[in-house]
């Protein structure tokens, strides 16, 4: 039972990943865009749903519910990160919400635009150097050994911090797949391609500088992957799939393409879950944290995965209406 | 500032803030519900545009409120470790319920908010119901979780070790529903009164039909809400004497176990002395409110050591405050529904649209008080006599300039909020004088 809930979080922070990460890349890809592509951008995004964080708020309650310890240590551990992007998504969420329904049209606009272009990124990058911080193992319960060791190494260090960067860049290649297949604007096409082809360039780039700073701190993250036949898979397919990718995007196929973006998203981060699986969190002094140490009892076990399946059974197909009165209608709402 | 009651202040701070949004995203859709319906049956455009301009102002309240409720699932852990640790499986049902009903609220309110053109106008209305309805489950959702804290059930306590866990025993804890119907209340009334209030003041500055028929829908939810709070909050009280009678006896700064226990109202708490200075005393009255009967035995303080009295003078103040606004508002009620009836003529009269002003903020110092009431009233516990908050506490130092941080961060959004909304409201006024 404990086994389904991980899945059904792991399946989460994909979609947390996937849409919003879109959301926050849209914030980033405004920034890196100068004046009228930042509005079209600004445009294209509008429609990503704000609400998209309720992603994040399954994982934690499906933590605190099913893996109690694994939430309470990485949140005693990695406070100051969770912390900075807290901070992030108050800044940037309200800001998005104040531009769209500022009826003031230019002044105030710029001001919530800067808020929230800056803060997807700075949001954007702590996620990742949580993650990195959660990957690496420098997490100590030892409160002995005072207050850089416990609260600061185990996420300041280049790996975190390279992996912060590759979010953001991640992130902000979602944002350019969907602001692609979502304009008109032939220009523009062309423009955001370019864009997000040197993403996902320097993506590539910085996932080798990933492997590297993780090997000079130590953690075996290249080894580890190679000795997993899933994250193998996972790596040789979402490499297959690059040329069709490039294909796609070249031709602009908007929903090929989002399909495919989608599915190495998808790749990379079940290629990260097959190398941690059973671990949680990979602890200092090796005595990692697996499923079966952090689960609670299989009774809140099941009654967890009956409330999850209940909601998914009335969210997906609310949602699914959703999209398709949005999507599929005609008309068009100022 | 100790650490200590850093985290503590903290968390108030961030419930205190996350509240105020989500009772107006509980009630708000009902009141746009009730405008867009008058809208359907009526055909009077006054009505739609009335929902169209709440909607606007919806939508801003819903984001933050979204928003500080995702900071606050995270604070829970960043503050109190300990106490999820043990807590999480047990009393997480309610929240993992309450996910659902967030994410079909924000479905909803998609729909609701952007689909006037493109739904059929009877489903446009039912998204806008949805919306209620799940804004008011998830409220209920999570007060049981706190219910929990105040009443904690479903396992067993070992050696500082919970078994045999039943979330569901947990979730139906015997203090769940008394304050889920009082919270419920509540924000019907705090965010009735203060909508009433606001378009009172816009109408006595400009006699528009819009603002009458905003006071009028506000101010019937309300009304209903502030007549029924008393009861609700009665029942409250005799669940707490039961419960938890340390905390009934802090709201009253009952410091001797008496028969004929008399009510306190107002007074000085002084706890080393334990008495009440300069109060006005009404025998019996507080035997009767916690148990029913005018002779029944209510315990003191002094039943209890003195490590485990809750901070006697907040909980006290915060409840006389609660009670009083509670009673002034019951007041208000009276007369609208006296006004409906018969004396329709001073509806339009300057003193009773200010009173309506000076009602405005009132409802939600009440919420906030009751809150105080409820969860200082717990300390020292965290999870009640099971487990000290103390004991709870994040190790990481510095919590101090966290609590700096997040309530910065709050003032701020509160100014820029209030000055967002005003704006949008001067707008809407003047559209509406060029259009009318
Ligand atoms: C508009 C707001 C409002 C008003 C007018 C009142 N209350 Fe209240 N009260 C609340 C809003 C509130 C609240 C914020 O909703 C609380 C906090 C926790 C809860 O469940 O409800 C609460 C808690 C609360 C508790 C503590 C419950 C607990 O600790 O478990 C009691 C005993 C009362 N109330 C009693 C009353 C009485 C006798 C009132 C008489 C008029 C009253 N309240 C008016
Ligand atoms: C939104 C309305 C709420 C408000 C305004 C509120 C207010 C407060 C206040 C004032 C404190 C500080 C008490 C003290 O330490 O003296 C506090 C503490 C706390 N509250 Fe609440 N509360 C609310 C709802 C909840 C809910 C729904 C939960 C959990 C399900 C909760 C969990 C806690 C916890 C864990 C603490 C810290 C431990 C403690 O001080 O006992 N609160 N809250
Ligand atoms: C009595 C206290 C509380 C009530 C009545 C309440 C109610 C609500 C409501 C109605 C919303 C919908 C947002 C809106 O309409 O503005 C909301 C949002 C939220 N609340 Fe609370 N809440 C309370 C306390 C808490 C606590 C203690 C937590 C966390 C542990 C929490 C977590 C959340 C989250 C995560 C959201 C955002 C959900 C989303 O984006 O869909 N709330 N709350």
């Amino acid at each position: 039972m404990a086994e389904a809930n991980l899945i059904i979080l792991v399946i989460c922070l994909m979609l947390y990943v996937l849409l919003g990460g879109a959301d926050f890349g849209g914030g980033i890809l405004e920034l890196l865009s100068r004046g009228k592509a930042s509005k079209i951008v600004s445009r294209a995004i509008a429609p990503v749903w704000e609400a998209n964080h309720v992603w994040l708020i399954l994982v934690v309650v499906i933590l605190f519910v099913g893996f109690p310890s694994v939430y309470s240590t990485v949140l005693t551990a990695l406070h100051i990160p969770v912390l900075l992007v807290l901070l992030g998504i108050i800044a940037r969420g309200s800001a998005f919400t104040f531009r769209h329904y500022d009826i003031d049209e230019e002044r105030p606009k710029a001001i919530y635009s800067a808020i929230f272009r800056y803060s997807s990124v700075f949001t954007t990058f702590f996620l990742g150097v949580t993650v990195g911080g959660l990957i690496l193992g420098e997490i100590t319960m030892d409160y002995q050994l005072g207050f850089y060791q416990v609260y600061i190494h185990p996420w300041l260090n280049w790996f975190s911090v390279s992996m912060g960067l590759f979010m953001v860049l991640l992130f902000a290649f979602l944002a350019g797949i969907f602001t692609v297949s979502e304009i008109e604007d032939k220009d523009y096409i062309i423009y955001f391609t370019r864009m997000t082809k040197r993403l996902l360039i320097s993506l590539v780039v910085m996932g080798a500088i990933v492997f590297a700073t993780a090997k000079v701190a130590g953690h075996p993250l290249l080894k580890d992957f190679i000795n997993s036949p899933i994250s193998v898979a996972c790596i040789v397919i979402a490499t297959l799939a690059l040329p069709a990718f490039w294909y796609f995007l070249n031709k602009n196929k908007g929903n090929w393409l989002r399909l495919t973006a989608g599915l190495q998203t998808t790749l990379i981060v079940t290629g990260w879950f097959a190398i941690q699986f059973p671990v949680l969190v990979k602890t200092k002094s090796g005595h990692d944290i697996t499923i079966q140490a952090a689960k609670a009892p299989e009774q809140v076990q099941l009654f967890l995965l009956i409330a999850l399946i209940v909601g998914v059974l009335i969210i997906f197909p609310a949602m699914g209406y959703l999209y398709k009165t949005f999507k599929f209608s005609e008309e068009p709402e100022s | 500032m100790d650490e200590f009651l850093a985290a503590r202040m903290q968390m108030a701070v961030s419930l205190g803030f996350h509240i105020v949004f989500a009772c107006i995203g509980m009630v708000m859709p009902w009141f746009m519900f009730v405008a867009e319906w008058k809208w359907l049956r009526t055909k009077n455009p006054v009505y739609l545009d009335l929902a169209k301009a709440w909607a606007k102002g919806v939508a801003i309240f819903f984001a933050v409120g979204a928003v500080s409720g995702t900071v606050l699932s995270f604070e829970l852990g960043m503050l109190w470790p300990t106490f999820m640790q043990h807590a999480g499986p047990i009393f997480g049902m309610p929240f993992s319920w309450e996910g659902t009903a967030f994410f079909v609220e924000a479905i909803a309110l998609g729909l609701f908010l952007y689909g006037w053109k493109r739904l059929n106008k009877w489903v446009h209305l039912y998204t806008g119901m949805v919306v209620g309805i799940s804004g008011v489950l998830s409220g209920i959702f999570v007060v049981s979780a706190n219910a929990w804290m105040n009443a904690p059930s479903g396992f067993d306590w070992i050696d500082g070790q919970a078994f045999n866990i039943d979330p569901v025993k947990a979730m139906f804890n015997k203090a769940w529903f008394s304050q889920a119907h009082h919270m419920t209340i509540a924000a019907f009334s705090a965010t009735g009164f203060a909508v009433a209030g606001v378009h009172a003041v816009l109408y006595m500055k400009n006699k528009l039909e819009i603002h009458a028929k905003a006071i009028t829908i506000a101010l019937a939810f309300a009304s209903v809400a502030a007549v029924l709070q008393p009861i609700s909050g009665d029942l409250a009280a005799k669940n707490v004497a039961k419960l938890q009678p340390a905390k009934l006896a802090a709201f009253e700064s009952h410091f001797k176990t008496e028969e004929r226990a008399s009510l306190i109202i107002g007074g000085i708490p002084d706890v080393e002395n334990r008495e009440v200075k300069y109060a006005i005393k009404l025998p019996g009255f507080l035997s009767f409110l916690a148990h029913g009967d005018f002779n029944a035995e209510v315990k003191g303080l002094e039943e209890f050591p003195e490590e485990e009295w809750p901070p006697v003078p907040i909980t006290h103040y915060s409840f006389q405050l609660m009670v009083g606004i509670g009673m002034f508002l019951m007041l208000i009620a009276a007369l609208f529904f006296a006004g409906t009836y018969k004396w329709k003529h001073w509806f339009e009269k300057k003193w009773w649209l200010r009173l309506l002003a000076i009602a405005t903020p009132l409802g939600f110092i009440a919420v906030e008080a009751g809150w105080v009431v409820t969860e200082v009233g717990r300390q020292p516990w965290i999870i009640y006599g099971i487990m000290k908050t103390k004991d709870s506490l994040t190790p990481m130092p510095g919590i101090q300039y966290t609590f700096y941080t997040i309530t910065a961060v709050y003032v701020i959004l509160t100014f820029v909020v209030t000055w967002l909304l005003s704006r949008q409201i001067q707008l809407l006024q003047s559209k509406y004088l060029k259009n009318g």
